[in-house]
């Protein structure tokens, strides 16, 4: 079960987020999560959206490079080191994880955005485990 | 002082006399020993016959960079392989560097315009001269050498890459003259201020080239080291440095005829326009063996005086350079062409030909930045895979241009395009005034 998340390819310059959001806000894309990997000069925007695809085909026509991809969104309760043993899973399986970042979703729980080498692999893991894991559906 | 006053204070009459003379045996050498040339005569229907002084050298055709990557590595020599000693090169437009060779007189003959140029600077053989150009390909390092040693000078032979090293040696060994390029002096100059060993040194004259400089690089030199500083010109595929040098009345560089002819065409109609006209710079090689060039279009954009100088001197001075006529960078001293970073890129998947130099003078130093579009369909969501691309293109253009280039992804379209044609350099250092 994935969700699919966009990424927006940033210049590092004065008012690139700015002018993203703004054109996704003129479109009348709602976003429901957001997260920016800096580096030096520039970033990856990682948003949720209501509609994915409408995002992308408007961000392409205001000149912005971006892409989807399926992430996982697990829910980890709120406990200690319980999102230690869902990367404890997915280590063991000799996957690696190319990044995470929380979701600002509201609901029991914390929410969390995963993205690694073998997805597919890892929903499984997680099915299995009772890893709880949000759809689509419910994101919107 | 004056090296070889015989050579250096002819009349104009026997500058041309000489000239003429020269110009006939060299186009005769080209004719009858590369079959390229012969070919290009015989295309405008020339032959050596007609040919008879200067006057006539209108009529020849141009070489151009195309022509020494046609016939790369050695299809323009004029002297059977084993009459040559030396290869130089300096990087092409695309791929082949332009290649030069030398026949052991050549190296000889080099060796006497450079002393002739230090000779100007007012350097003797009781200097002691650091030579802090690349020892290698690149001519400066050798030329520079052969030339000092040539006029007696001791030379302490440095090269670059380490300016900690030059800078001990500098104050140890009472070093009196150095040959580099403008702006590596003034990084010398840097961190000498910074070390407090400005008044340690004992040096009084630098002879700088390889790269344009300015008037208020001068005086930056000469104030801040207490020294003279001298401007020489030259180009591998010529010889090297030593073809034109100032004196120290700085009124042009005085290029040497004997061996050098120059002319001024219009980089537009290709005509050859009157002495003292503003054009591109076109020399012919008088005396050169290995390889002798025919009217090659430098691309330098300047003019020429031939009245006397103060200085005694009566060889032609090339005036300040105004630009180029071509797309040319010269960065910290190593010739860049657009082009060349292109073809770079193109090998790389996952960028599109569009892109920009950036060129500046941070400091003294020259830095380069090239922009680079990232493409829609090769953008990833991943910041360790757009790391890798940076690390690839900054790889790919050291490979190519020999520099090391601060890469920058950018947007698609996040680069200016004109017209379908892109604008692929900015230079931010005013070289030219």
């Amino acid at each position: 079960m994935f969700v699919k998340q966009l990424s927006v390819f940033l210049e590092n310059k004065e008012g690139r987020l700015d002018k993203v959001l703004k054109t996704l806000a003129d479109g009348g894309i709602n976003l429901l999560s957001a997260s920016l990997a800096d580096t030096t000069d520039f970033g990856v925007l990682r948003l949720l959206a209501d509609d994915p695809d409408k995002a992308k085909a408007i961000l392409k026509d205001a000149g912005f490079p971006s892409r989807i991809d399926n992430v996982i969104a697990v829910v980890v309760p709120d406990a200690v080191g319980s999102f230690a043993k869902v990367c404890a899973m997915i280590h063991e399986a000799g996957i690696n994880i190319s990044y995470i970042y929380g979701l600002s979703i509201d609901g029991e729980g914390t929410p969390i955005a995963i993205k690694t080498d073998n997805n597919d692999k890892v929903v499984e893991i997680l099915n299995g485990a009772g890893v709880k894991m949000i759809s689509p559906e419910e994101l919107v | 002082m004056i090296w070889n006053e015989a050579k250096e204070c002819m009349s104009r009459d026997e500058i041309e006399a000489l000239q003429s003379a020269r110009l006939v045996k060299v186009v005769n050498r080209v004719y009858h020993n590369v079959e390229y040339y012969r070919k290009k005569m015989q295309e405008v229907g020339l032959e050596p016959g007609d040919i008879k002084g200067i006057e006539d050298l209108d009529k020849l055709p141009y070489t151009t960079y195309a022509d020494l990557r046609d016939t790369y590595p050695f299809g323009l020599a004029a002297v059977p392989r084993s009459e040559l000693v030396r290869v130089h090169a300096s990087s092409g437009t695309t791929g082949k560097p332009k290649v030069a060779v030398y026949t052991r007189r050549d190296i000889d003959i080099w060796a006497e315009c450079v002393a002739r140029c230090l000779a100007m600077a007012g350097i003797t053989r009781d200097d002691i001269i650091q030579v802090g150009y690349g020892y290698g390909l690149f001519t400066g390092g050798l030329g520079a050498h052969y030339g000092a040693e040539y006029l007696g000078a001791l030379v302490l032979p440095m090269s670059t890459g380490n300016t900690k090293k030059l800078i001990d040696m500098m104050i140890d060994c009472d070093v009196t003259a150095i040959a580099c390029t403008p702006s590596y002096l003034l990084h010398v100059a840097e961190d000498l201020e910074k070390a407090g060993l400005v008044d340690k040194i004992k040096l009084k004259t630098a002879i700088c080239g390889a790269e344009p400089w300015t008037d208020e690089m001068r005086d930056q030199m000469e104030s801040r080291l207490h020294i003279k500083a001298h401007d020489i010109y030259g180009l591998t595929e010529m010889m090297g440095p030593g073809v034109a040098c100032d004196c120290e009345h700085h009124k042009g560089l005085h290029i040497w005829e004997d061996h050098f002819l120059p002319e001024i065409i219009d980089p537009s109609t290709l005509k050859q326009l009157p002495k003292g006209s503003d054009g591109e710079l076109v020399i012919t090689n008088l005396t050169k063996e290995g390889m002798p060039l025919i009217r090659y279009r430098t691309k330098d954009l300047t003019s020429i005086e031939y009245d006397k100088c103060e200085c005694g001197r009566t060889m032609a001075r090339i005036q300040r350079f105004k630009g180029r006529s071509d797309d040319m960078l010269i960065i910290k001293g190593v010739n860049v062409f657009p082009s060349q970073v292109e073809a770079a890129l193109l090998t790389i998947d996952g960028t599109t030909p569009h892109y920009m130099l950036v060129v500046d003078r941070v400091g003294n130093s020259d830095t380069l930045e090239v922009q680079v579009e990232v493409a829609e369909d090769t953008f990833t969501d991943e910041v360790k895979s757009l790391e890798t691309l940076k690390k690839t293109i900054h790889d790919k253009l050291k490979m190519a241009i020999g520099l090391n280039a601060k890469v920058t992804l950018v947007a698609p379209n996040g680069l200016e395009h004109f017209d379908g044609k892109s604008k692929h350099v900015t230079d931010k250092r005013k070289l030219y005034q």
